[in-house]
């Protein structure tokens, strides 16, 4: 693809010298500090959400009702209303906690203000205030939401309708304050994402080295680009549809209240026109971090580049006229069902694209397993098992019996909870050295791998039979018949807890060991800019532009 | 990508670089002002977020206008076409929210397509004080909602019922003779027209549709719910 000589360095003193801790970690405007407090936001948030969905599998370990039960011999310290309603809450704070507040804070807010900068040849960001306001907005929202779990819902403690939050459940089906609060919390993480795109679109677009042209632009940028178009877009009409159930709920309107001409199935034409895009947003930045791995520990340029792109930019725009696929049992004739399965067939293509393209660029190549790497091919493998039952649940007739089962549940982990969140742990081992300054232990990174691979398996493999032999979700209890598999599930679970542990030891271990990073412990394979930098890089780079040429292949 | 520190160019490729550089030939993004993006990013979300309002009329349009997902449409005039074939219609009644008694005075009844038919709904208010409801519908199956068309109806209205008094309202309706070309309602044999009552809404929106001018297929307005 391209060439890039880091020419002049006389810039080099003064570079490095950090304003101090509090106006350095408090009004930071440096795209690197921000991009380190995503991504400790969202280590933070995912172990929260992490808890959460452990309370789920031990409750779900044996049939019957134990640790959400009245009385039960796990009090949880009064976090957590014990009834089914407090199940049901935090099932939803689960979801929404993973999705808004560790997800996309690590992927876009977290590695896209580290790298995508550094990519393209920048200083920094073409907002580095907005920035920091994109940032403290979602502690803010954080903030309220987790208030809205501790708060009235209606039913019990918190709001327990589901990420979805379907009227009338959201709205005359829980008339306390905790979804009023929930809703403004989406506000605040949707401006604060929104901000962000902004911010990426403006930085890509205007702030790109010399030579730098976007078919040169490294794939990772690429996908930041595109999830940035797809928050641009998807993220106004959330926003448009929580407003409408806040004023349904608060202020006698009736966007969704039947009674009065409303429509709820509109309310889940609107959320899904957001939803679809968004599980897409939750996963491109990924696609663009494995490709960068699967090439470094190849020791080849990725296979089909340009064609990686545009498969990324087909997903994105097809992943806006899908959305009907989540909802094929709310009564469209056979002809709409006929149209969104089709379309929901056709995003296999790029995506097939992009599998065997990252096949082919191993293919041949001098391939070093290090923990990255292994992640990145655990990526690959799980998400295409994922994908595998997304293009099965896509079937409007297969989905009719396995619409809101654990089959759905086991598909949608195996592309995001397996997919994105190994995504980020290849990124996170990838540039650990440039962002920290210091080397993790390969020893316990490559453990912490083959534990977390096991137990995640474990817990979301048997989750396909379940769903199969009809075991519907978000239910706190279920027959003796499915005692098996959740059992099996909630050992996975256990499992993948030690994984988390082990990763907890890892940051200790490199905190206090503290090995000096090289800058570019990858070798020949790592070709991208920030390769070129010290890790980490100094406190501002590229005050004078790198330039970028032309390959000569 | 293949990024080379300087000490690995040739020197004649630094000397390129550099004039390059100086003389602004290097390929470099075009020059934009990052305000201008950042407007157009804006303009962008405030259009999706008109656009996620403007969903609410259109939406409500489109299922009037096409008889989707089971929206019964009002005609004016019956179709001069009277068919042999013969469909059945059953009558469904829910109420909620209401202490009201609503039952529909026959089961079912089998019409002849494109001939009309009268049907009556019977309602008591079981309270002691007047009530006000009003009434939604749709069909099952939802592709018939394009050819079950009313002539009259009670709906869409604001009805006031008196402590303990029964009141009849009768529903005149017909099968539109498109019922048997339709790919996907030429081989049911059923349509079910199922109403609802709920609560009068004190400022709902749903009166002033019946001002529009009358038109050979009117729409009604909104839609009522699918699962009740």
């Amino acid at each position: 693809m391209a060439h890039a000589a880091d020419i002049d360095h006389h810039d080099a003193h003064g570079a490095d010298e950090k304003p101090p801790f509090f106006a350095r970690w408090f009004f930071s405007t440096n795209h690197k500090d921000i991009g380190t407090l995503y991504i400790l936001f969202a280590i933070m948030a995912g172990l929260v959400g992490g808890a959460l969905s452990g309370l789920i599998r031990w409750e779900l370990a044996e049939p019957g009702i134990q640790i959400f039960g009245p009385n039960s011999s796990v009090s949880l310290l009064g976090l957590i209303e014990q009834s089914k309603h407090g199940y049901n809450a935090v099932v939803t704070a689960h979801a929404l906690i993973m999705i808004f507040f560790m997800v996309m804070p690590a992927m876009i807010g977290g590695f896209g203000n580290w790298f995508v900068p550094i990519m393209i040849g920048a200083p920094d960001m073409a907002f580095p205030r907005m920035n920091n306001i994109s940032f403290w907005l979602l502690v803010a929202a954080w903030v309220l939401l987790l208030t809205s779990m501790f708060v009235d819902g209606g039913p019990g403690r918190g709001f327990g309708g589901g990420w979805t939050i379907y009227p009338p459940l959201s709205t005359t089906g829980h008339t306390g304050p905790s979804m009023d609060l929930a809703i403004l919390a989406l506000h605040l993480a949707g401006a604060s994402s929104i901000l962000g795109a902004i911010n990426f679109i403006t930085t890509i677009f205007n702030m790109r080295a010399p030579g730098m042209t976007l078919h040169r632009m490294p794939l990772f940028a690429w996908s930041v680009l595109i999830t940035a178009f797809l928050l641009l877009l998807s993220l106004p009409v959330l926003a448009g549809a929580i407003t409408m159930l806040l004023t349904d709920r608060n202020f006698g309107t009736h966007f969704f209240d039947p009674a009065a001409g409303g429509d709820p199935v509109m309310f889940q034409h609107l959320f899904w026109f957001f939803g679809h895009p968004e599980v897409y947003i939750l996963i491109l930045p990924g696609f663009g971090i494995i490709s960068h791995i699967v090439s470094t520990f190849s020791k080849k340029p990725i296979f089909g580049y340009l064609a990686m792109a545009y498969a990324m930019v087909a997903i994105g725009f097809v992943g806006f006229i899908v959305w009907a696929h989540h909802m094929y049992t709310v009564g469209m004739s056979i002809n709409l069902r006929a149209y969104f399965v089709a379309a929901t067939m056709v995003i296999a293509v790029p995506t097939g694209v992009k599998i065997f393209s990252w096949i082919a660029t191993m293919w041949g190549g001098s391939i070093s397993f290090k923990t990255p790497m292994l992640w990145a091919i655990g990526f690959i493998f799980l998400f295409t098992v994922g994908g595998v039952t997304g293009v099965v649940l896509s079937n409007a007739g297969i989905d009719y019996s396995l619409h809101d089962t654990y089959y759905v549940v086991a598909h949608f982990h195996y592309v995001l909870s397996l997919g994105a969140v190994f995504a980020i742990f290849a990124g996170f081992f990838y540039w650990f050295e440039k962002m920290w300054g210091v080397k993790y232990n390969e020893f316990l990174g490559c453990v912490q791998f083959w534990i977390m691979f096991v137990g995640v398996n474990l817990i979301f493999f048997p989750q396909h039979f379940l769903g199969l032999q009809g075991m519907p979700r978000r239910y706190v209890d279920y027959p003796v018949a499915f005692a098996h598999w959740n059992y099996i599930s909630s050992v996975g679970y256990a499992i993948t807890a030690v994984g988390v542990l082990v990763f907890l030891v890892i940051l200790l271990e490199a905190a206090v060991r503290r090995r000096k990073a090289e800058a570019n412990p990858w070798g020949e394979g790592a070709t991208t800019l920030e390769w070129t930098l010290s890790s980490p890089p100094p406190f501002h780079q590229f005050s004078d532009p790198p330039v970028i040429k032309a390959d000569s292949h | 990508m293949d990024p080379t520190s300087k000490d690995q160019l040739s020197a004649a490729d630094l000397a390129k670089i550099e004039a390059d550089n100086k003389a602004g030939t290097a390929e470099r993004p075009p020059k934009r002002s990052h305000g201008k993006v950042a407007v157009l990013c804006v303009a962008a979300f405030f259009g999706m977020v008109g656009a996620a309002y403007a969903a609410v009329p259109l939406y409500k349009l489109f299922c009037q206008a096409t008889g989707f997902d089971g929206t019964v449409r009002k005609a004016v005039a019956k179709p001069t076409k009277v068919l042999e074939r013969k469909v059945e219609i059953r009558f469904d009644a829910n109420v909620r929210s209401l202490p009201w008694d609503f039952q529909p005075m026959q089961t079912s009844q089998t019409v002849r397509i494109g001939d009309t038919g009268l049907a009556f709904y019977k309602v008591t208010n079981h309270s002691d004080k007047p009530l006000t409801g009003r009434a939604l519908y749709n069909v099952v199956p939802e592709q018939a909602g394009a050819y079950f068309q009313k002539l009259e109806c009670f709906c869409f209205s604001n009805q006031t019922i008196e402590p303990g008094q029964t009141v009849e309202f009768p529903v005149v309706y017909f099968v539109d003779p498109g019922f048997v070309t339709d790919a996907d309602t030429k081989d049911k044999q059923t349509i079910t027209l199922s109403y609802t009552f709920f609560p009068a809404v004190p400022d709902a929106g749903g009166s002033k549709q019946a001002a529009t001018t009358p038109r050979i297929v009117e729409p009604l307005g909104g839609k009522p719910p699918r699962a009740l």
